[in-house]
């Protein structure tokens, strides 16, 4: 067991800075498409290390402190119960048999604990910026539990790594080719729980609330930017285990992360935003029907 | 905000429970500031470095100055470049800039933003009208010299300076943070006195806390 900590310690250690240096690329995309240089994509960890090193830091209260530390351990949860690499000791991380119901109370932990600790700081952009981020992310739920609950029915289990398993044998194992709509469900879901353009009003700078973190600076602030590093890495790794047939090697791994990473960063330069009731419609059409056609097709087409 | 906002107040809540506010105490916290020296110096020049090559703008656009900011952002100049970014709240950001004349009520949200960013923090004054007053140097209600109001670290000079003259800045400001010499919230809290003096005489509807957070 305590092997299993530490190789699970070694893993998040390895993908956190993958998660640093990822946002760094994806921020020169974003510059490069908008033919600019942009900042260097190592800029996250000076980034880091600046937010930490500020000397005074202010505290609204407990909640206001638990906040960070809950979208963190969302962030950790949801990683560290994800397996990394299919079949491997040390990127196997701790898996186990009913994972992805815990692994969906994981995504949303982190957004409750911030709503939490954001409501506590008083600003009232920060309460905008929460309730339109719990607004669009329970629109988001839909089409992606629905899509879940797909992959759940198909090879009748809730855990990742039987899921995993019930894919390898070649590309059209996957479920991207046995059962493309709860894939394509769960795609659309994934452009929202990304938070990039067309579904980022909640966090974007150009608005002028910038949401959640409006009054958080210092150590809180460092804790979210470790949480941007993690939480999209998972997340992208757990689609990659569910829809595209997992990963047998690390450098496996960060070759379909970085695809499922881009695809939302190509709509995400593409396309403007959306506002959140328009976000909100749009979930509840094309992916929420694209989600019921894999259901059905899971039910009465694969059986 | 007006004065009569920070008396004490009885409120009724929806729950129909009467309590007491009292602004002042339960809104701020009116604590002086306090000069926080560095505690190692090896660590601290390694900080320093990351607090240079990261720069959060909180741009204050009063005027024409707010004009010169944008283009940075652009393909053709592009201050991200050089570490700089943008925040929209002074809790994260820690580089005022100051761009262009201050009317003394204007004066009056910039302190408030300035106490609000955290320590370290630096403020770079943009164009004549925080110099000396430039083209408003006889006007009746704004400020002509923006260090008697605030520790300014790096000035940029024009009327207006244009976007290069801005980057020149940051790369000076830059210096000066690497070499620890932009000190400016350590020296707002060891004169703080004498801030809050000139503030106060130009200011005549004091209608804020001394120090607010």
């Amino acid at each position: 067991m305590g092997e299993k900590i530490l190789f699970a310690l070694i893993s998040l250690f390895l993908t956190i800075n993958y998660g640093f240096l990822m946002n760094g690329v994806i921020r020169k995309i974003y510059a490069r498409v908008g033919r600019r240089h942009g900042i260097p994509f190592y800029q996250m960890y000076i980034d880091l290390i600046k937010t930490l090193a500020l000397r005074t830091n202010i505290r609204h209260g407990t909640m206001f402190y638990l906040g960070p530390v809950f979208r963190f351990a969302g962030g950790v949860g949801l990683f560290l119960f994800t397996p990394v690499v299919f079949g491997s000791a040390m990127f196997g991380n701790l898996s186990f048999s009913g994972d992805v119901l815990l692994l969906l109370s994981f995504q949303f932990f982190g957004t409750l604990g911030m709503a939490l600790g954001a409501g506590e700081s008083g600003h009232p952009n920060a309460a905008i910026g929460v309730t339109r981020g719990l607004a669009q992310m329970t629109a988001v739920e839909v089409p992606f539990v629905l899509a879940l609950m797909g992959v759940a029915i198909q090879y009748d289990s809730l855990s990742l790594h039987d899921i995993v398993a019930a894919q390898q044998g070649g590309i059209m194992h996957w479920t991207l080719f046995t059962n493309p709509f709860i894939v394509a469900a769960g795609m659309l879901a994934l452009l929202g729980s990304f938070m990039r353009p067309p579904f980022d009003v909640v966090l974007a700078g150009q608005e002028i609330p910038i949401g959640p973190p409006t009054e958080y600076h210092s150590n809180y602030m460092a804790l979210m930017l470790s949480n941007r590093a993690i939480f999209p890495m998972a997340k992208a790794i757990l689609f990659m285990n569910l829809f595209f047939g997992g990963a047998n090697t690390y450098w496996e791994m960060m070759i379909k992360t970085f695809a499922v990473v881009m695809w939302s960063v190509f709509v995400g330069v593409s396309f403007p935003r959306f506002r959140v009731e328009q976000s909100i419609r749009w979930f509840l059409r094309v992916p929420l029907i694209l989600g019921i056609l894999g259901i059905v097709y899971v039910q009465f087409f694969m059986s | 905000m007006s004065l009569e906002d920070l008396n004490k107040k009885q409120i009724v809540s929806p729950d129909g429970e009467h309590f007491e506010v009292d602004p002042m105490n339960d809104y701020f916290c009116q604590d002086r500031p306090e000069e926080v020296k560095p505690v190692n110096k090896i660590v601290e020049r390694f900080y320093n470095w990351a607090r240079s090559e990261s720069l959060w703008i909180l741009g204050f656009g009063t005027g024409c100055g707010a004009i010169e900011m944008r283009p940075l952002m652009t393909p053709r100049f592009d201050a991200y470049r050089f570490g700089v970014q943008w925040r929209p709240t002074p809790r994260q950001a820690n580089l005022l800039i100051v761009s262009g004349y201050l009317s003394t009520k204007t004066l009056k949200r910039v302190i408030r933003v300035y106490e609000q960013m955290q320590n370290p923090k630096f403020v770079m004054g943009l164009g004549s009208c925080t110099i000396n007053g430039g083209m408003y140097f006889d006007s009746y209600n704004t400020i002509k010299r923006l260090d008697y109001y605030l520790p300014v670290d790096v000035y940029v000079a024009g009327c207006m300076p244009r976007p290069e003259a801005l980057l020149a800045g940051f790369e000076e400001l830059k210096k000066l943070i690497k070499a620890g010499k932009a000190e400016g919230a350590n020296e707002y809290a060891n004169k703080f006195d004498w801030y809050k003096k000139n503030q106060k005489e130009v200011i005549r509807d004091w209608d804020m806390p001394d120090y607010n957070w």
